[in-house]
């Protein structure tokens, strides 16, 4: 017991509890929609977009948390170009544009810290990052961020939820599917650049799809999967940095390790059989109409 | 008159008399024409997203071969290979969900981030630089038998592929009847994942992991925008990204500061947008007179 608060007596600590739980919230909520559209692709590709834009903005002199964000939602917007579904050939150019979007993205961030001739493992920590080296004004940066974002998710909330399971009717009761998707991908860019400054592009990637997956194989129901897929995520940080106080590993590995063993779990129990879930799908679908 | 009509072949002659630059126009264009082909089926069958795994699978599992103090080589092949497999078996009609694929994915990321801190701790950690190298790719600094191994690798996927070419693009593009017809689909999936595995593999010495994806994705796009015929489209995707690949070597050999693997990336990319630019001009022309903000919304 004594061990456990003698971890808070250390400011670093304290801080990464703060940036983990509000990280792991707004990953958790936003992420729970990008499992329910498929987009976890987009979402890993939004997530590493701030990459280059914090190398980029370090080069120029700037705030890395600003290059961050104008790179992910310069990537966001480049994705939203390309509409889902199949083009006139038969087969959707989506993935294609979101590869090419990544890889020049990363080429980008490379390019910038090459030309920065910093040092080269700059790229380990933008990619990896320093959880445990976080500022007061950080923390307070990312509040307010996550804030904003989960309130403008709010706002969207119910008509995103019905283009995101159903867009065809969606579209038919009035529902701008088109403009929700561009929307909700810049919302995915801008928590993610946020984040990424902090945790790194890899953790945010693993805090936005781990638990949401989990929550979506458990529950059909959206509250109690935005719960649960909140409660996945603070669970596996809290832990991960627990165990990363006491061990000498990195605690961006434990923290996806224990977020995948749940998933994993899930997989191999019971949990929602595939005809319930899809019942419960269209009643919620049904609910939102 | 003659010195400039001369210029380009004696400044090709220059770059070519560099063991370096040989090696690298070798080992990236055999990567070029395996990533280009595979890619566009893999484009076809929707595992863009599996190859961009694959790619950080190659990460991870490089690292955990430094860790072990094995060859670097060994634990690239074994990594890539073991996920593709893996994903493969998670689903039985060969095509993972992107939720298993996503998750698979950020865990394998986490590994990676476990060994590249074991490897930090070692005491052959050298300068630090085998992170990034084998994230972005070490091109220029290629020995005579990394370049072989590239290249054999590069030419298994593509004589694979070729053998199996036909049956595949029939079960890519419709498996249900493809099935009827007796093709073995599930069989034809593991193969191809684990040649996309290989290529990731090979491309890993060459651009690095992270950017593997880019030649995977990125001459597809442009070759179905061109040719409607799969095999045609298969064809011009190969040779697109060769000349991406050759491209961008040159350009990173006459400009030293632009690191190869940027070049190459930004090529491939400005191709894609090339091919885009004739429809956008004329859906913008057709829209001229309606107001911007109609067009987003």
């Amino acid at each position: 017991m004594n061990g456990l608060l003698e971890i808070f007596s250390y400011h670093f600590m304290v801080n990464a509890f703060r940036a983990g739980t509000i990280v792991a919230l707004a990953a958790a909520m936003i992420g729970w929609f990008a499992v329910l559209r498929r987009e976890s692709f987009a979402a890993h590709t939004l997530a590493v977009a701030s990459v280059p834009g914090a190398a980029g903005a370090t080069l120029l002199g700037t705030s890395a948390t600003g290059g961050g964000m104008l790179f992910c939602a310069i990537a966001a917007l480049a994705i939203a170009a390309f509409p889902r579904g199949q083009s006139a050939r038969g087969f959707s150019e989506e993935p294609a544009v979101i590869g090419v979007v990544q890889a020049l993205a990363l080429a980008s961030g490379f390019l910038f810290v090459s030309l920065y001739h910093g040092l080269l493992t700059g790229t380990n920590a933008l990619l990896f990052g320093n959880v445990l080296g976080i500022a007061d004004t950080q923390v307070l940066v990312l509040v307010v961020v996550a804030i904003g974002a989960l309130a403008a998710l709010g706002a969207i909330a119910r008509p995103l939820l019905f283009a995101s399971i159903d867009p065809l009717v969606a579209a038919a009761h009035g529902v701008r599917v088109r403009l929700l998707s561009t929307f909700f991908l810049l919302l995915l860019g801008l928590a993610a650049a946020e984040a990424s400054q902090i945790v790194g592009a890899l953790l945010v990637f693993a805090l936005l799809v781990l638990p949401a997956a989990t929550a979506q194989r458990l529950t059909a129901r959206p509250l109690t999967g935005l719960a649960l897929s909140a409660a996945l995520g603070l669970a596996a940080t809290w832990l991960g940095l627990l165990l990363a106080y006491y061990t000498p590993y990195p605690a961006s590995f434990y923290i996806t390790t224990l977020a995948f063993a749940a998933f994993a779990a899930t997989r191999w129990s019971r949990g929602v059989p595939p005809w319930r879930r899809h019942a419960s799908t269209s009643q919620a679908c049904e609910e939102v109409a | 008159m003659s010195a400039l009509t001369f210029w380009p072949l004696a400044a090709l002659a220059e770059m070519l008399g560099h063991p370096f630059m040989r090696h690298a126009l070798l080992a990236g264009g055999a990567a070029a024409l395996g990533s280009g082909a595979i890619g566009f089926i893999a484009f076809l069958r929707g595992q863009i997203f599996t190859a961009d795994a694959l790619g950080h699978a190659a990460f991870t599992g490089a690292l955990a071969a430094l860790v072990l103090g094995i060859d670097l080589r060994l634990g690239l092949y074994a990594g890539t290979l073991a996920v593709a497999l893996g994903l493969g078996a998670l689903d039985p009609r060969g095509h993972a969900d992107d939720v298993v694929i996503g998750s698979v994915f950020a865990w394998i990321l986490g590994l990676g981030v476990l060994f590249l801190a074991l490897y930090a701790g070692t005491n052959n950690a050298g300068n630090g630089a085998a992170g990034p190298a084998i994230l972005f790719g070490s091109i220029f600094g290629l020995s005579a038998g990394q370049t072989w191994l590239a290249v054999a690798g590069a030419l298994a996927a593509i004589l694979v592929l070729l053998a199996i070419a036909r049956p595949l693009l029939f079960a890519s593009l419709d498996a249900t009847i493809a099935a009827a017809q007796g093709v073995p689909v599930r069989a034809l999936g593991l193969i191809f994942l684990a040649l996309i595995g290989a290529i990731v593999a090979v491309e890993t010495q060459v651009i690095g992991a992270l950017l593997a994806l880019g030649l995977l994705a990125a001459p597809p796009f442009a070759a179905q925008r061109l040719v409607a015929r799969p095999f045609a489209a298969l064809l011009l995707s190969a040779v697109l990204a060769l000349a991406a690949v050759w491209g961008g070597l040159t350009i990173a050999y006459a400009v030293p500061r632009l690191p190869p693997s940027f070049a190459i990336i930004a090529l491939a990319a400005a191709i894609d947008l090339a091919v885009l630019l004739p429809a956008a001009l004329r859906r913008w022309r057709r829209d001229r007179g309606t107001p911007a903000i109609r067009r987003v919304l």
